[in-house]
């Protein structure tokens, strides 16, 4: 895969903001991995827990903005408690779902929702889902 | 001893079995709870954007609710209540800024929050409060010869400031199923993650962590796996029915809430323990070893 680096991405607010949002200090991480080593969910992400944090500091808003991952990540906070930087890689991910939910883009339709997804999944399944997939 | 209790949505349906076999347990327990009123939705999801206040009103109206029984303690059951009330609760002790701005919000509300209330999980209540070594002298029927694997998730145990017991490798549940006489197994999945909410659009991803979390749990010789979080009870017993499909060697395996087996080992009547909740059936292995 190409990638290109650029001064106009790494300054773009999209990266202020992702550190805004999620209180954390994007260059406080050094790549070791341990994030998405313990993650549970990488096997259905298409950038790695390491690499969204990589990507923000770049300002690769894009791919960020377009990935799955953002949506495969349920907040278990693994990624959290093992980093060895203290950075909340979970609050980074909301962040970044955060700036596409206020825009409105909704991940997930309430009224597109058939009755065998809303079924006998417990309330807390729903009402969870719908505050991390709509605005 | 009395305490305010706050039982969340789920615990009033999909759990009902959590909710009728604590009730009774805390009974045997000589523990009187007090059902807090016009309790209302704790958003289930504490809100991580630094900026989200709004979210946090939920949680601390509940905790108003504390105050108003003139209790300074809440003790609750569902993981995700207790992971959302008590980090909206230290979230705001933290920040007066953020406490003034919700209660300026809550302008109507009598009572004005100050952060004073404890957000109790029932686990720490039993553990604490009213100390294992008291609940084996109240023990009718112990669940001998039970292989009992205990699942965590994530919200009784992360993040670490919140969690009631070691984020890594908690042991509380493994140490009250042994007072209750049961065999606790280990298994290295206990803490890892069910794919909580994605149950609703993705449930295929929810079939390879029930998979693997179950599998790990059999392969240590479990018969059967206790939770703690209706979510999880959801995810690890329901969605065996995904599991299956998608892999055809799984062997199903009952799921029960550790309340339902304390209930049953403090001589609770079946008709709270509500084995009729489950997809699948518990009553089988629990015959098996003469708790039935």
């Amino acid at each position: 895969m190409r990638i290109n680096l650029s001064k106009r991405k790494i300054k773009d607010p999209f990266v202020a903001k992702v550190e805004e949002l999620s209180g954390q200090n994007l260059l406080a991480c050094y790549q070791c991995g341990k994030c998405s080593a313990g993650c549970p969910a990488v096997s259905n992400m298409d950038i790695l827990p390491n690499q969204i944090i990589r990507y923000a500091q770049l300002g690769f808003k894009d791919e960020l903005l377009q990935s799955k991952s953002i949506w495969i990540c349920a907040s278990c906070f693994t990624c959290n408690a093992r980093c060895p930087k203290g950075i909340n890689i979970a609050e980074v991910i909301e962040a970044i779902r955060e700036i596409l939910l206020r825009k409105r883009e909704d991940h997930i339709k309430v009224n597109k929702l058939s009755d065998a997804e809303k079924g006998d999944v417990p309330p807390i399944a729903i009402i969870s889902s719908l505050r991390k997939f709509t605005s | 001893m009395k305490i305010s209790y706050y039982p969340g949505c789920t615990l009033k349906n999909n759990a009902k079995n959590f909710e009728d076999s604590t009730l009774c347990s805390l009974k045997r327990l000589e523990v009187e709870t007090e059902e807090l009123d016009r309790w209302n939705c704790c958003g289930t999801v504490f809100s991580l954007a630094t900026d989200d206040l709004i979210h946090h009103v939920a949680p601390i109206r509940n905790l108003i609710r504390v105050k108003e029984t003139n209790n300074n303690d809440v003790m609750t059951l569902c993981a995700m209540c207790f992971n959302t009330l008590k980090r909206a609760n230290e979230r705001v002790k933290s920040d007066p800024e953020s406490l003034d701005k919700i209660n300026e919000f809550m302008y109507r509300e009598d009572v004005k929050y100050e952060g004073d209330v404890k957000v109790l999980h029932l686990l720490e209540l039993l553990r604490d409060e009213i100390k294992f070594e008291n609940i084996a002298k109240k023990i009718v029927k112990p669940l001998k010869n039970l292989k009992i694997a205990n699942y965590y998730g994530c919200l009784l145990v992360r993040p670490k400031e919140i969690g009631l017991d070691d984020v890594e490798n908690p042991t509380v549940l493994e140490n009250l199923m042994t007072v209750l006489g049961a065999d606790a197994v280990d298994f290295p999945y206990k803490t890892e993650c069910c794919a909580s909410y994605q149950t609703v659009d993705k449930p295929e991803n929810v079939a390879d962590r029930t998979y693997h979390i179950l599998t790990s749990a059999q392969s240590q010789g479990a018969e059967l796996v206790s939770v703690s979080c209706p979510l999880c009870a959801f995810n690890l017993d329901h969605r065996q029915k995904e599991t299956v499909k998608k892999y055809p060697e799984f062997k199903n395996i009952p799921i029960l809430y550790f309340t339902q087996l304390m209930a049953l080992a403090l001589g609770c009547p079946e008709k709270d323990l509500r084995l009729d909740l489950h997809y699948i059936n518990p009553k089988p292995v629990l015959r098996e070893k003469g708790l039935l």
